[in-house]
């Protein structure tokens, strides 16, 4: 019955997406970690998670999210989400996650955003 | 709702130490949602309220028989047109009202950042209401269809 995660890396405009494929409970939410931190080791200070691939998920694994858009606080780095269906989106807004992490639409306006942001 | 008919109810107990038990859970509560027309964002809407209430009652309840048991009911007063859903488990129990509403500001520099379920609960039904005590919790929502 358990539904794992599916997590791919790939890089659009500059910046790394991370696609997820499936459920975002703890363990889905600690493998997008896991993927985060190898990513910003890596000196990725923008990534981009595109959740097109997910249906569902639940507090606990948001709150792996929370932690990974601290870490990107702290080092002065943007976490955003793109392609969410209606109802994970208005769980990130009943959250606030917005007010934190940008979320778009879709993976084309998010990367031009996020550039749009970035120094030069 | 108090004098709305029940139409339909289906109620399905689960072991809390299956794996993904809230997915076993929500997938019962979106069929019957999906069998009176909802919408299909508000299926979602139910099958994430489900989710939660069965995360808490699987992390929180310290239930002794570890089981957790959903009803679905459909209310109307000739088609369905309320979805009502409760979670109940017979565990130790806790004071709804001493639960402290998670702000993410505080949240995202605080050690720990959970505690969101009853929120997300509350912000994706209608209605949602809390019964606790020494025989356990038992959480209702409701859906309207339209």
């Amino acid at each position: 019955m358990t539904e794992s995660l599916k997590l791919t890396v790939d890089h659009a405009g500059g910046i790394a997406v991370l696609y997820t494929e499936g459920y975002i409970n703890n363990e889905g939410g600690e493998q997008i970690a896991r993927a985060a931190y190898r990513l910003i080791e890596d000196d990725q200070r923008t990534l981009l998670l595109n959740l097109q691939g997910t249906k569902i998920v639940n507090s606990i694994g948001i709150s792996i999210l929370i932690e990974i858009i601290e870490k990107m606080i702290e080092i002065d780095g943007r976490l955003a989400f793109c392609c969410l269906t209606p109802t994970i989106e208005k769980t990130f807004h009943i959250m606030g996650l917005a007010q934190y992490a940008g979320i778009y639409p879709d993976q084309e306006t998010a990367v031009r955003e996020l550039n749009a942001g970035r120094p030069a | 709702m108090a004098d709305q008919a029940i139409l339909r109810e289906v109620t399905l107990t689960l072991p809390l130490e299956t794996p993904d038990v809230e997915i076993a859970a929500s997938n019962t509560a979106s069929a019957i949602a999906e069998s009176m027309a909802m919408s299909v964002d508000k299926i979602d809407e139910v099958r994430m309220a489900v989710v939660e209430a069965c995360i808490n009652a699987k992390e929180h309840s310290r239930a002794p028989d570890r089981r957790v048991r959903l009803t679905c009911e459909v209310l109307g007063e000739r088609a369905p047109e309320i979805l009502r859903i409760t979670v109940h488990d017979s565990g130790v129990g806790f004071d709804p009202g001493a639960v402290e509403r998670p702000e993410i500001a505080t949240k995202i520099k605080a050690p720990d950042k959970r505690g969101w379920g009853l929120e997300i609960m509350r912000g994706l039904m209608d209605d949602v209401e809390i019964h606790s005590g020494a025989d356990g919790t038992t959480v209702v929502m409701t859906k309207a269809r339209g």
